[in-house]
């Protein structure tokens, strides 16, 4: 076995895009591996969002028309906490031991590594919500399955996740993380569950796609606009 | 190989680094010492391109920082005080993940090369947490040395490390820039930054106050030295 430290410099070639890409897998991957060793993340997560539906379905007690024009709240509400509380551990694993400054010294563009943390945030989010979605069908006994609902829950969560990340590199770094984290995020991210409370509602009542399309509409615009924000934004979000 | 000039980093409106100049060729191993908050970590954080200087020129290899900090840091290796290290993956893993990372080549051949070199193998695949600080520590030099650096930084590494653990730190640090590395390291350990470095500068009052080639003066004078500067 070779025992010197390497001839310098013999990082591998290939394009810069699959370097990119590349470094977006190797932080999914990471997340990935660690959350099936620890489950720290994804247990916290799931026993919240379950709690949550409990408490609503025993608080409320609704008949059955009544729980259809809520449904779209509680679930959302369930989401977004569960969704907070997946986001400030995401960032924490990272600050905590200060592996975000070992990713922040990759030879990447530091968007590959806010790209990396949003696609891994956002498996967590849908392993979740798929968890949560039969669950409050049969506590609620509400038809979730239907396709558009699918879509809007993933358009929603996205916008969720693409700013969530953002705000909790920006978050981790303050003592009040915790703390920090939803007051900063809920505010920005108001229109995403306003507009998937919308559209969630919409599609649970059978309405036409007019009448919640512009609500679609806004969610899809928000994803791509706070995309590009994040992207120009997180290099000096993380740097100090 | 480091070019640093003007240097100014100020965080809100306490300077830290007050027009530091500093220079380090090709090769050389230079350590930085000096009091508690005299700025040796924030130095080597804009080296690494973790922190933005307020003012001041600073360069890599020929490459200005922060404008080329991306290319900079492929030629670049770091090793904290703090393990940078996942304690939920095993040393493989965290290996494997900072090598995909930097695209190093080869990289099946290189895991176990690495954890060799860091005299690890036998751990490979245990989880880094029920690592003893020690091993963590040098773990972090394997995942420091992986993507095979052409400068190396090290903040404060013998912090934490049982008198054992520190020898093999320097083992390491010696068979490093025997290979021609330019080392920086940070240090609150006079004696071993003596014998370790080429050069000590010693850093007070946001600048270089003071360098000092190796042989130039024995570790009695440097200690003495240190603290006629870094007392003013």
């Amino acid at each position: 076995m070779a025992e010197g430290v390497g001839a310098v410099g013999r990082v591998g070639r290939g394009s810069a895009l699959g370097g990119y890409l590349r470094a977006i897998g190797a932080i999914v991957w990471k997340d990935i591996a660690a959350e099936l060793r620890s489950r720290e993340l994804l247990g916290s997560m799931l026993v919240f969002a379950l709690l949550v539906i409990l408490i609503f379905n025993f608080a409320l007690e609704l008949d059955l028309r009544v729980r259809q024009t809520v449904t779209s709240g509680v679930l959302w509400v369930t989401f977004a906490f569960a969704g907070t509380l997946g986001l400030n551990r995401s960032m924490a694993i990272e600050k905590d031991r200060g592996c975000l400054d070992g990713l922040l010294l990759a030879p990447v563009d530091r968007s590959a590594l806010y790209f990396g943390k949003v696609l891994s945030n956002l498996l967590f989010m849908i392993i979740v919500e798929a968890i949560i979605l039969p669950l409050y069908s049969l506590l609620y006994n509400v038809n979730l399955f239907q396709p558009g609902l699918i879509v809007v829950i993933l358009l929603g969560s996205i916008g969720y996740v693409v700013v969530g990340t953002l705000l909790s590199a920006m978050a981790v770094q303050a003592r009040t993380r915790d703390i920090l984290l939803p007051i900063l995020l809920f505010p920005v991210v108001l229109p995403v569950l306003v507009a998937a409370v919308r559209a969630t509602t919409g599609i649970l009542q059978g309405l036409p796609l007019e009448d919640f399309q512009a609500w679609l509409n806004l969610l899809i615009a928000y994803d791509a606009i706070f995309l590009g924000v994040a992207i120009v934004t997180f290099d000096y979000v993380v740097e100090e | 190989m480091i070019k640093v000039r003007g240097l100014v980093k100020a965080f809100g409106v306490k300077p830290v680094l007050r027009g530091l100049d500093f220079q380090v060729d090709e090769g050389e191993f230079v350590a930085v010492v000096g009091p508690n908050g005299a700025g040796k970590t924030t130095l080597l954080r804009i080296l690494a391109s973790l922190t933005r200087p307020t003012m001041g020129e600073v360069s890599l290899a020929g490459l200005q920082l922060p404008g080329q900090s991306g290319a900079a840091r492929k030629i670049l290796g770091v090793v904290s005080h703090q393990p940078l290290l996942y304690g939920d993956l095993t040393a493989d893993q965290n290996l494997r993940f900072f090598g995909r990372l930097y695209g190093v080549a080869e990289l099946e051949d290189r895991i176990p090369e690495v954890l060799e070199i860091v005299r690890l193998s036998p751990r490979r695949y245990d989880l880094v947490r029920e690592y003893s600080r020690g091993m963590q520590q040098r773990l972090a030099i394997g995942r420091g040395i992986l993507h095979r650096p052409e400068l190396l930084l090290f903040d404060e590494p013998h912090t934490g490390l049982d008198p054992d653990s520190a020898d093999m730190l320097d083992d390491l640090l010696i068979k490093v820039t025997g290979e021609g590395r330019t080392v920086v390291m940070t240090s609150h350990d006079l004696i071993r930054a003596g014998e370790l470095a080429s050069r000590v500068d010693i850093l007070s009052g946001g600048k270089i106050a003071r360098s000092v080639k190796r042989g130039e003066i024995d570790p009695g004078e440097l200690n003495a030295l240190y603290y006629q500067v870094t007392r003013g």
